[in-house]
């Protein structure tokens, strides 16, 4: 019956977001109406104002064809590095993100030409029209963007830096007799964790050892994302729906591939129930099996950009006050509220992969008759 | 959930699949292996130790049972030993009395027989002397009395009487 369990953790995720939004709401309600009213004698149009931190906000959270490190809106300058966009539109078409001018001009590529809009990349003519339909989605045609986008340069980045933080610890055994070194002193007891308490409980010390490079890479490569998503780079890799379903469609083949006969049995034919039971449960079990890696991708996405949902908008109200006392608590709450999604950054980091050792643990789960 | 769905990059997806494979399999050769066999190897070897010093300890403890045994053994030993000892030193000293009480008493017995014989032997010298002497005396006395008449008549009546008187 732990597979059931583990279902509800969707809902968990979702009271867990709604209770984040509820406590910023009630916290800062008080002064919001007081901002309001302040506002309303007329410095400014509070309405623009957040109406742009909204836009910031969205803008922020999606993937981009630019690695901005700042921008400045009202002079239309931006600093940071273009990247290389590559599309396949009957052909390989590869060329640099600096052509579209961060979406104001249209970009021509071997006589074909492309619009930036919203973050997506659309086939257009040369003035670049782009129609929409009533519910004001484009309709142009949307060639397969496979371009490195900031996401992707992060991952790399992160994915280097694994590499060369963990190459270095596993050289710092031969070199130092055994023992750690440096900065591996601090990594070595995760990875015994990742070991000793994550896949050994879960797996079982049986067929833990398949998984285990697997089970770490997945900690520390989430973990580090995370991380990451909290500097100022404005990078928000794992509250990106893409990332987060690769992840858990990775865990979801290996799961399936290396689920043993009592695996498939419990879910085509669950034992010791009445026959007409078994019936009524193997559609359920089956749906199980993908609910359970979708209850991953989503639980991770959720969190990762409700926090930075949250965090920017409580940013975002300093500069709505404007006045010494709201900034000041808005900044407080904003300096708490880090310190919480530091430790949230670590939890989904090793609730991914709990999760992800415990459907392996279920898929290698040895026979026995006390069901 | 439609905005999920618009806002999935099949790109983005592409590339993490691509990264993460890739990142998992590099990591795997160069990184996870060497470490969780460095840990290994070391938890190993943390075992083996704590597990020899286990056993010298008890064959240390095995050892002094031993040596405390072996102690134990020579005490009663040497107690016994001792025991003999006294013994055969009692039973030595016993014999030596009786012997000498048994000479003792065979020399006390030879010198009581020849004491005894002496004194026969002195006792019939005595004899023969005082024998002698009294037939000298009687050898004297009688050519005294019968050296007169009326003596030897004397003598004779007096005899006479004492034979008279049985």
């Amino acid at each position: 019956m732990q597979r059931f369990l583990s279902h509800l953790y969707l809902s968990d995720m979702r009271r867990e977001l709604i209770e984040k939004i509820l406590v910023i709401l009630f916290i800062s309600a008080p002064f919001l109406t007081w901002a309001q009213h302040e506002t309303t004698e007329g410095h400014e149009a509070p309405e623009s104002k957040r109406e742009s931190i909204k836009a910031f906000i969205d803008h922020h959270l999606q993937d981009s064809h630019y690695f901005t490190l700042s921008e400045d809106e009202e002079a239309g300058a931006h600093y940071g590095i273009p990247l290389p966009v590559i599309l396949w539109d009957n052909g390989l078409k590869v060329f640099s993100s600096s052509k579209f001018h961060h979406g104001e001009t249209v970009a021509e590529v071997d006589g074909n030409h492309y619009a930036l809009y919203h973050g997506k990349i659309y086939k257009t003519d040369a003035q670049g029209t782009i129609t929409y339909d009533e519910d004001h989605h484009p309709t142009n045609a949307k060639p397969l963007d496979f371009s490195i986008t900031k996401n992707v340069v992060t991952m790399l980045l992160v994915s280097l830096l694994m590499f060369m933080l963990f190459r270095g610890l596993a050289k710092s055994y031969t070199k130092n007799n055994g023992l750690p070194k440096g900065v591996g002193r601090f990594f070595e007891p995760l990875v015994v964790f990742v070991r000793d308490e994550i896949a050994i409980p879960n797996i079982g010390e049986k067929h833990y050892k398949k998984y285990m490079s697997f089970l770490l890479t997945i900690f520390f490569f989430i973990w580090f994302l995370n991380l990451l998503g909290m500097t100022p780079l404005g990078v928000n890799v794992t509250g990106n729906i893409a990332v987060t379903f690769a992840l858990a469609l990775l865990t979801f083949l290996i799961t399936t591939f290396t689920a043993n006969k009592n695996y498939w049995g419990h879910i085509f034919w669950m034992p010791g129930v009445p026959k007409l039971m078994r019936i009524v449960l193997a559609p359920i079990e089956v749906l199980g099996m993908f609910i359970k890696p979708f209850s991953l991708m989503i639980r991770l996405y959720a969190n990762m950009t409700a926090g930075h949902v949250v965090l920017m908008s409580i940013i975002g109200l300093m500069f709505i006050f404007k006045n010494w006392i709201g900034s000041s608590l808005s900044f407080g709450l904003a300096f708490a509220l880090s310190i919480l999604e530091l430790l949230v950054a670590a939890l989904q980091a090793y609730i991914f992969t709990m999760l992800s050792a415990l459907y392996f643990g279920m898929a290698n789960e040895e026979h026995h008759d006390d069901h | 959930m439609e905005k999920l769905i618009e806002s999935f990059s099949f790109g983005l997806f592409f590339w993490q699949i691509v990264i993460f494979v890739g990142l998992v399999l590099l990591l795997k050769k160069f990184a996870w292996g060497p470490i969780l066999k460095a840990v290994n190897d070391r938890e190993e070897g943390i075992k083996q130790a704590l597990e020899s010093a286990e056993n010298a300890r008890k064959e240390m403890q095995n050892l002094q049972a031993d040596n405390e045994k072996l102690i134990k053994e020579a005490r009663a030993e040497r107690d016994i030993m001792m025991k003999e000892a006294r013994e055969v030193k009692d039973k030595l000293i016993s014999d030596a009395k009786e012997q000498a009480q048994e000479e003792a008493n065979k020399i006390i017995a030879s010198a009581q027989a020849s004491i005894e014989s002496e004194k026969q032997a002195a006792i019939n010298d005595l004899k023969n002397k005082v024998a002698e002497l009294s037939i000298e005396i009687a050898e004297k006395v009688v050519r005294e009395e019968l050296s007169a008449k009326d003596k030897q008549l004397k003598l004779v009546e007096g005899m006479l009487e004492d034979i008279k008187l049985n």
